[in-house]
């Protein structure tokens, strides 16, 4: 079963030690200068943004089916099984495809470093695969962000809207945006107002590159055989044409053509 | 003689200068990352050395798929005399766009990584495969140019033997690329301002390569004719312009359909960024090609297809450079203006690509005819005498 977080941004009290613990899990700088910046970042993986006293976080959404991990030319990015959706930099070659890619534009990149590499959250999936919950949502003070099953989160965030419907906008963020994904936001006002996108389409985003790619393995020979079948047309004509004695229509048409040309011109 | 002098020196200048410019932007790039020297940032991870170096580069060498399929599948003969400038445009093209990756890419040195770390499922991947393999028919269809040229007998008879697979398998591989290129903004419908989104876009893409390939060969025709003092294929250009016009005209009428079909036509009317720079593009590669070339009069005179021909090359750059740029602004909130530096890198490009150019044309036997089997070779002698009389309309 595949794992998820629950952020539930009206229990948030923006404390943001989920972003300390992040920064700490990732090796990544932390200080009350980068705590106050209220944008992902190549050392900021994670931000609790403020908007009017309401609180919401952003983090990588680790999509059940990430264009990320679709779009890698080099399978840098992965969807594991387990629901992080994972980055080696090894691998990566710097294209930033992923970046261009993402409907959330979560991923990004160290440009200020000369080896750089692209930076997100990837659910921390070290532990994850030992059975234990997310850096964040392990320092979580009020539980705002709640770490298990994704079909038991989705079954408590809809216990909670319908237990207190005046507290929640009436619907679950991630669900099924791009066709579900391993984090799901709760909020008391719209999504738009953090930020999140809500012109997403409910199927998955990699269909609509692979709808086009999945036809190359048939138009490789079709398109061999046409242009082949083309080429033996046009040269047997001329060859029929040369055994007949007559002059072969596509090499000598010019000459007439050019004297017409002449003609209308004078 | 010493005005010709003169300009020799100025355009040398003009060489040396973006050179010096170039290098040192590299210096730059390579010593202090991608953020010294570029404009890009987490919203616009994709700049110039994309939208120009890398989509622009590859449209602009589309006319060596364009014409190899003219003349040797197609068998279309007398366009044979202008196959060897166009094959090496499109070579160099594509070694240029090789080298632009090399800066674009955060980690070049990994460049080689799509050969044994396989995505099928990116459209980057395939992109990468077309890149490689077509540069490497390319290089096997520019070989025989240097082969003559150190009279090596064998391996031109091996490549001659190859040469209509090769072909075929170049017009495929740029049909896939020419499109991919198209289908990397599939991805990103609520990015990709909806002038420019379209499931179409690889259609386009290919579309608009064909009219560019096209459009380039009359345009390093006319230039070449020009700067190396050679006969002017006339009746061959307004062949390719004839092609052009059906070319640009399906293009439109594809174009304006799926906006209509899409209901994006509204947004062409919609005053603002956008609309200005879909304009511009809409009456470059368009409305001011076409107005030309449907007239008998321009279509057939060397000024009137070079002009037509310049347009297009204008269109279809500002296309890419909406769909790649103007169509994310609006959505990232963010204006993109290249730094110097990549202003810099690009220019040093183009730079390169006219002196290799030049150098090609001085050294190897890019404008004889030695190349053409003999029937072809008498073709070629008694068409001369015909372009001649148009020639020296031309000028007027």
């Amino acid at each position: 079963m595949s794992k998820a977080l629950l952020y539930d941004s009206t229990v948030c009290i923006g404390c943001k030690q989920c972003e300390q613990a992040c920064a700490t899990q990732n090796k990544l700088p932390y200080n009350d200068a980068i705590a106050a910046e209220q944008i992902q970042s190549d050392h900021k993986m994670t931000v609790v943004l403020t908007r009017n006293d309401k609180f919401m976080r952003r983090l990588c959404m680790n999509c059940n089916d990430p264009s990320c991990a679709s779009v890698c030319p080099v399978g840098a990015l992965q969807k594991t099984a387990l629901g992080p959706v994972t980055y080696d930099a090894s691998k990566c070659m710097g294209c930033r495809y992923c970046m261009v890619a993402c409907p959330f534009s979560v991923p990004k990149y160290e440009w200020g470093k000369l080896v750089p590499k692209v930076q997100k959250c990837t659910m921390c999936p070290d532990r994850v695969a030992q059975g234990k919950q997310t850096a964040c949502a392990e320092i979580c003070p009020t539980g705002a962000t709640k770490f298990g099953e994704r079909d038991e989160l989705i079954a408590e965030a809809q216990k909670r809207i319908r237990d207190n419907p005046g507290n929640y906008v009436d619907h679950i963020y991630g669900l099924d945006e791009v066709g579900g994904t391993s984090v799901l936001l709760l909020s008391a006002v719209p999504f738009e107002t953090f930020g999140y996108r809500s012109n997403l389409s409910k199927d998955p985003m990699p269909m609509l590159t692979y709808r086009v790619l999945s036809h190359i393995p048939d138009f490789v020979p079709l398109g061999g055989m046409v242009l082949g079948g083309i080429w033996w047309i046009t040269h047997r004509r001329e060859e029929v044409a040369l055994a007949e004695g007559r002059e072969p229509l596509t090499g000598k048409s010019t000459a007439p053509k050019t004297a017409n040309k002449n003609g209308r011109k004078a | 003689m010493a005005r010709t002098k003169f300009r020799f020196t100025f355009w040398k200048l003009v060489f040396l200068f973006l050179m010096a410019a170039g290098l040192y932007a590299t210096f730059i790039r390579f010593t202090q990352g991608l953020g010294a020297s570029t404009h890009l940032s987490d919203q616009f991870p994709w700049g110039i050395w994309i939208s120009f170096d890398v989509l622009c580069g590859v449209m602009l060498a589309a006319g060596g798929f364009t014409l190899t399929a003219a003349v040797h599948i197609l068998n279309i003969k007398r366009l044979h005399s202008i196959i060897r400038p166009t094959i090496l445009t499109a070579f160099l093209g594509y070694i240029l766009v090789c080298a632009a990756l090399m800066f674009d890419l955060g980690k070049p040195y990994n460049i080689w990584h799509p050969l044994i770390m396989r995505n099928p499922h990116s459209v980057m991947f395939e992109v990468a495969y077309c890149v490689m393999l077509y540069t490497t028919v390319l290089a096997l269809e520019f070989s025989p140019i240097v082969l003559e040229r150190f009279n090596l007998q064998k391996p031109l008879k091996v490549v001659r033997a190859i040469l209509i697979p090769l072909v075929i398998c170049g017009v495929i591989l740029s049909t896939l690329h020419q499109s991919s290129l198209g289908t990397l903004y599939l991805i990103v419908p609520e990015k990709l301002y909806p002038l420019w989104y379209t499931p179409l876009l690889p259609v386009f893409f290919f579309l608009s390569a064909i009219a560019v390939g096209l459009a380039m060969t009359i345009f390093e025709s006319s230039l070449s004719s020009k700067h190396f003092g050679l006969q002017l294929e006339l009746p061959v250009l307004q062949e390719l312009g004839r092609v052009l016009v059906v070319v640009l005209g399906v293009y439109a009428i594809l174009r304006f359909e799926d906006l209509a079909n899409r209901g994006a036509l509204k947004l062409a009317l919609h005053p603002g960024y956008e609309m200005y720079l879909f304009w511009l593009e809409i009456s470059l590669c368009i409305i001011l090609p076409l107005a030309l070339l449907l007239q008998p009069k321009v279509r057939s005179s060397a000024n009137g297809l070079y002009f037509a021909a310049v347009l297009v090359v204008l269109g279809f750059i500002t296309n890419r450079m909406n769909v790649s740029i103007t169509g994310f602004e609006g959505s990232t909130g963010v204006r993109y203006f290249p730094k110097w530096t990549e202003l810099a890198v690009t220019g040093m490009i183009i730079a390169a690509g006219f002196a290799l150019f030049g150098l090609a044309v001085k050294y190897l036997p890019i404008f004889s005819k030695e190349e053409l089997p003999q029937e072809q070779l008498a073709e070629a002698d008694s068409a001369v005498p015909n372009v001649s009389p148009v020639m020296e309309h031309a000028g007027d």
